[in-house]
């Protein structure tokens, strides 16, 4: 069948390394003509990275990669395009305040002409149009455009310059549920002529929907290929997932208190103005760890920023002790004891170009201890950044050394010390580990069960399964805004949980 | 082939900070040569007179602080506000507010005795100053209005302002220029040195930079003022209310530059004229950027432009370089300054391919 | 009163309109090619200035008008190209460059004008271009004389406003310059070479910045002095949001400019006691407004004031 025939792309033994990380571990990847294969897994997999190997967007450092039979050397995505590869993005790679003919035409004229041709060009637009049945207003401006007419128009771009690879990361993240049927319509169409698509989720139902192959990807490596007739919802969750159980803290066996977080139909919109947070409503009592798993893009970025006062909700309530909390100012959280470790410790929590001093006291810094009408106290506040120091022993040259000088192991200390200090009721702790070394990870992971041995609750959002089974004493499952599901710990199989993380409700 | 790529660096000690200004003044002296050379002076006799002429008598060096005082004034005005990174280029405008405000009390305060009317002009400057920078301030809070051009626009408006005053209700009776009437003995600046133009607007310059590093370093709302201008994300996520520290050090800058306009009037003037201010506010930037944004900084290099502008009237007659290599020397020294300060962030990478 | 409506005086109004708005048409549309690739050049003012100076030493020196306002476009391009230099290769930040080289070529400009001529008590003057009346054109009644005698920089600044529109909507290079400006990412992966569409359109607006000071030296006056642009770089910089980046709109904010300081001439001239200072604000104030309204939409190039470094990207 498909696979007697040459592969339109062999990636072989690809391997990517940023820094201290290895995205990809020697991939190998085929890619047949006219099938749709999807590759599957959770984020940190390597998926993207794999394909922006493809596209010519990042060099790999070992490998080689074969496009329809030819030895590709791809330095930058204008060799990918020549030779026939396109990626369509989640942010789309559009001029909003240009038409869809000019965004497509850009950069393909020969050379020769001065003029646009714009005739030529719109007939030939029309004309895929037509065939493919993505019908779009040419001479529309593209901000007046829908999102799903938007990912017409990149697909269009891609069509229009001959691509016959056409690689699509998460398309669907941006959809909704009708535009996505016409997406996968059009899809279709395109391999019918020999063309292939590689299909970026972690949506399992869509994925199962939609493709003829499944590669799975874990931590950098292949851990499965399969045909997606033989193979089921469970068992891909399984292989998105792992079995291993990475359980290096416990747990004290505990009775919860009364409720210190209360989160009623909250309705968040992101900046696309979609919605992202659908109706939400949870709770974390005190002394408890609720661990909220998901793939991210999925509800949790917005969720976080409201609760840390960062954006405003469309509708819902939220209660820290039973007060609610004043939506869109930060200094509502930080009044109600809310203790906030955002996801972006360099670009949202820290000011790294000042001294971890001046870090350890932004929440604090008009307290009576460290002011006086006015005038900054330093030595209390001498005092206070050293005693920090020395209890979160952060290594650093003192504390008036300059914070981007810190390792991010380092980093997530100063924002522990100074969120912490003030024993708050509520932890909101969004990928406290990402990036970091086993060490500091370890580190943060004590740091958060002593907070909770003293009577905090923790919200725990976090990408990293096995901190989340590790960590916490309930687990609920956010998908497109919702919770999918939730379980005590104990009780929750790994399986179940990814199988909500992919969208399936049991 | 061999390709230049611009990379970050790991951050400078904090001596380098105090040394990058110094080298770049030393560069551009250096650079200065060309023009110097162009025109024809003997380059060590026009350096000697360009000093000489600043610094070489007790009337020179008392001049070239009547002359920076102003430049004191307007830097602080810019560097504060650069410092919160609200874009001041309204120092201008600014100054002509406070000028204008002086004049309109100066002018009326017949009866007020000297103790009583300088507080009141210098407060009612100030204000006006920093109301003229407020408005602008707000359009960037509220309204995402980009503050650069905004500042710059209002600097114009201000400008037609005081001209339809001074051919109006302002104008000196009989005069057919515009210009004001004189204000009155008790609005004007006490000279403080015999012989000298030495007055008490360069005393407040002075006090003006100690309150101003008092408040950067000292004080909780200048702490706030950094943290705005460091990452305004992060300030926000601190619970600072950037908006209102960005209207505040608006106030304070406009308030700033104003000074330096009641100054020029109370002091050396006397009454208001079109060209009060030979561009102070613009010159204010670039002293700003040259002193790193720190107030002792900028009293530095407001001196240095001091000298230079002062040292050139009497290198020019003793040589016969114009004397607008002042300015020349001025736009090099900026150049200077932003290159250097480019090398404090980023390093250049020799990548071949 | 009457007299405002005496055709003569309209006449007269309608040809200073368009005097008066040519330098602002050439400083506004080399504005527009730059900031639509996403600089703002805040160096406008310096480089009308030096362009007005080299124009008058040149023809000075010369004898030869067209020399002078070419040379001025020569200096225009070389100071755009140290623009460039500053902010998109180096990229440093776009304001504090515009302005170090407005400074430097105000002072250079001066200075070497000082040494060419020093400081005569008689300013020297050069024999300025004259007017051209169009044969046919000119004979339209009411604003024919007006409107159809002017120097020929103006009626190339005439044909410079469709050009420079063809240009930026019609052109395959017009489309990669706003794309340039709107997002630079998508134009690089396109292949387009941002840096150097940024730096050729810093060169040739400062070219068109160069002569529209010449302007002032060699037609509308015949001598230079100091104050000569008197704030039209700035008027430039305001007219460029105030006609929305389009140079049609642009040059309309000009004419409206160029109207207003006509109109006040006049009008003091007719002894009416309206305080030209006044009229002269309204340009600014409208730009505001439209900067107000500007703000809230889209309309402002996306990339503007933004280096683009395409940094190693990395995790």
């Amino acid at each position: 069948m498909i696979e007697t025939q040459q592969p339109m792309v062999r990636m072989s033994s690809v391997t990517k390394h940023f820094l201290d990380v290895t995205a990809n571990d020697k991939v190998d990847f085929i890619l047949y003509p006219g099938e749709i294969c999807s590759l599957l897994g959770e984020n940190g997999a390597g998926k993207t990275t794999l394909m922006n190997i493809l596209f010519g967007y990042y060099a790999c450092d070992e490998g080689e990669i074969f496009i329809k039979g030819e030895k590709a050397r791809l330095s930058s995505p204008k060799d990918a395009i020549a030779r026939g590869v396109g990626m369509i993005r989640q942010h789309f790679a559009l001029v909003p305040t240009q038409t869809v003919l000019e965004n497509i035409v850009i950069g393909t004229h020969s050379g020769r002409s001065i003029f646009l041709d714009l005739k030529t060009a719109r007939r030939k637009l029309l004309d895929l149009g037509k065939r493919f049945g993505l019908e779009v207003a040419p001479d529309a401006p593209v901000w007046t455009l829908s999102v799903g007419e938007q990912q017409k128009v990149e697909i269009l771009k891609a069509l229009y310059r001959d691509v016959d690879i056409l690689i699509m990361d998460e398309p669907t993240a941006v959809l909704a549920p009708a535009e996505t049927d016409d997406l996968f319509s059009t899809l279709k169409f395109l391999v019918r002529e020999g063309r292939s698509v590689v299909f970026i989720s972690h949506k399992l139902n869509e994925v199962m929907d939609i493709s003829d192959r499944i590669v799975v990807l874990r931590a950098g490596r292949v851990v499965a290929k399969r045909q997606t007739r033989e193979t089921t919802a469970r068992e891909l969750a399984n292989l998105m997932v792992g079995r291993e159980l990475n359980g290096n803290v416990s747990k004290k066996p505990f009775e919860p208190g009364p409720p210190v977080l209360e989160i009623q139909n909250l309705d968040v919109r992101n900046d696309r103005k979609l919605a992202a947070v659908n109706n939400l409503s949870l709770i974390v009592r005190q002394k408890e760890i609720l661990g909220m798993a998901g793939i991210s893009g999925n509800g949790q970025r917005e969720l976080s920023e409201v609760l840390f006062g960062m954006r405003n909700p469309v509708q819902g309530v939220i209660k820290i002790n039973n007060t609610p909390l004043r939506f869109g100012h930060p200094s509502s959280a930080i009044g109600l004891n809310m203790g906030r470790i955002p996801e972006d410790r360099m670009g949202t929590g820290l000011l790294m170009d000042l001294s971890v001093e001046e870090n350890m006291i932004l929440e604090s810094h008009s307290c009576v201890d460290f002011q006086t009408y006015g005038l900054t106290r330093s030595k209390k506040i001498n005092q206070y950044t050293d005693e920090l120091i020395r209890a979160y022993n952060i290594s650093t040259a003192g504390r008036d050394a300059v914070t981007k000088s810190l390792s991010g192991g380092n980093l997530q200390k100063v924002m522990l010390a100074r969120e912490l200090a003030g024993n708050p009721a509520i932890i909101i702790a969004v990928q406290p580990t990402r990036g970091l070394d086993v060490g500091a990870m370890e580190y943060v992971h004590q740091r958060l069960l002593q907070e909770t041995e003293r009577g905090a609750g923790i919200l725990l959002i976090s990408e990293d399964l096995d901190e989340v089974f590790s960590l916490s004493d309930r687990i609920a499952v956010i998908y497109e805004g919702k919770i999918m599901g939730e379980a005590l710990a104990e009780n929750a199989s790994r399986e179940q949980i990814g199988l909500w993380m992919s969208g399936v409700s049991q | 082939m061999i390709r230049l790529r611009i990379a970050k660096r790991k951050p400078l000690p904090p001596w380098a900070r105090v040394i990058i200004p110094v080298m770049a003044i030393v560069v551009t002296l250096i650079l200065s040569a060309i023009p110097i050379l162009l025109a024809g002076g003997q380059l060590w006799r026009s350096y000697f007179y360009l000093f000489y002429g600043a610094l070489g008598t007790r009337f020179n060096l008392l001049e070239t602080f009547v002359k920076g005082s102003p430049l004191i004034l307007t830097g602080l005005a810019v560097a504060f506000a650069f410092r919160a990174k609200f874009w001041n280029i309204g120092a201008e405008g600014q100054l002509l507010a406070g000028a204008l405000m002086a004049t309109v009390l100066g002018v009326h305060l017949g009866g007020v005795p000297r103790p009583f009317a300088l507080p009141i002009i210098i407060t009612a400057g100030f204000l006006a100053g920093g109301v003229w920078a407020v408005i602008p301030a707000v359009l960037k809070t509220k309204l995402n209005v980009d503050d650069v051009v905004s500042t710059l626009l209002l600097n114009y408006v201000m400008w037609h302002i005081m001209g339809a005053l001074l051919f109006g209700p302002l104008q000196q009776p009989g005069s057919s220029w515009p210009r004001s009437a004189a204000i009155v003995e008790a609005a004007r600046y006490p000279m403080l040195l015999p012989r000298s133009r030495f007055h008490m607007g360069i005393i407040i310059s002075f006090i003006a930079v100690f309150i101003i590093w008092i408040i950067n370093n000292k004080t909780t709302f200048g702490y706030r003022s950094k943290a705005v201008g460091v990452n305004i994300r992060a300030a926000h996520f601190g619970g600072i209310n950037t908006t209102a520290v960005i209207v505040w050090t608006a106030l304070i800058s406009g308030g700033l530059a104003a000074l330096a306009g009641v100054g020029e009037l109370c002091a050396i003037q006397y009454r208001l004229i079109m060209d009060i201010s030979p561009g102070y506010g613009y010159t204010g930037i670039v002293i700003a950027m040259l002193g790193n944004l720190h107030p002792v900084g900028v009293l530095f290099s407001a001196l240095f432009f001091s000298v230079i502008i002062v040292g050139a009237q009497t290198m020019s007659r003793m040589t016969g370089v114009p004397t607008y290599i002042a300015e020349v020397i001025q736009g090099m020294a900026l150049m200077v300054m932003l290159v250097f300060l480019l090398f404090t962030e980023y390093r250049i990478r020799v990548m071949r391919k | 009163m009457a007299q405002l409506f005496d055709i003569a005086f309209l006449s007269g109004l309608i040809g200073a309109t368009m005097r008066m708005a040519t330098p602002i048409i050439y400083a506004t549309l080399g504005e527009i090619l730059a900031e639509r690739a996403g600089v703002l050049n805040l160096g406008i003012e310096g480089i009308m200035l030096m362009g007005a100076m080299t124009g008058f030493l040149v023809t000075f020196s010369s004898g030869s008008l067209w020399l002078g306002v070419v040379a001025a476009a020569g200096v225009g391009m070389l100071l755009g190209l140290l623009m460039a230099f500053l902010s998109v290769h180096l990229g440093l930040s776009q304001h504090v460059s515009g302005l170090g080289i407005t400074l430097f070529a105000t002072g250079l400009a001066m200075f070497v004008y000082r040494l060419h001529f020093g400081s005569p008590t008689v300013p020297p003057i050069i024999h300025p271009f004259s007017q051209i009346s169009l044969p046919f054109f000119s004979g339209i009644p009411l604003i024919g004389p007006g409107l159809f005698t002017q120097y020929s920089l103006t009626y190339f600044a005439w044909l410079l406003i469709p050009a420079l529109s063809i240009l930026l909507y019609k052109t395959n290079i017009g489309l990669k310059i706003r794309t340039v400006g709107e997002n630079p990412v998508v134009a690089d992966t396109v292949g387009v070479n941002v840096l150097l569409t940024r730096t050729l359109c810093l060169v040739v607006g400062g070219a068109f910045m160069g002569i529209g000071g010449a302007f002032l030296t060699l037609a509308h006056q015949n001598m230079f002095l100091i104050d000569v642009i008197g704030g039209r770089g700035w008027v430039a910089i305001a007219m460029v949001i105030f006609g929305n980046w389009d140079p049609f709109k642009g040059a309309l904010g000009a004419l409206i400019f160029g109207f207003l300081d006509g109109l006040q001439l006049r009008l003091q001239g007719l002894g009416i006691a309206v305080s030209f200072h006044i009229f002269l604000m309204i340009p600014y104030l409208l730009t505001i407004v439209a900067l107000i309204s500007v703000s809230r939409k889209a309309s402002i190039p996306a990339a503007l004031l933004k280096p683009y470094r395409r940094e190693e990207k990395g995790g």
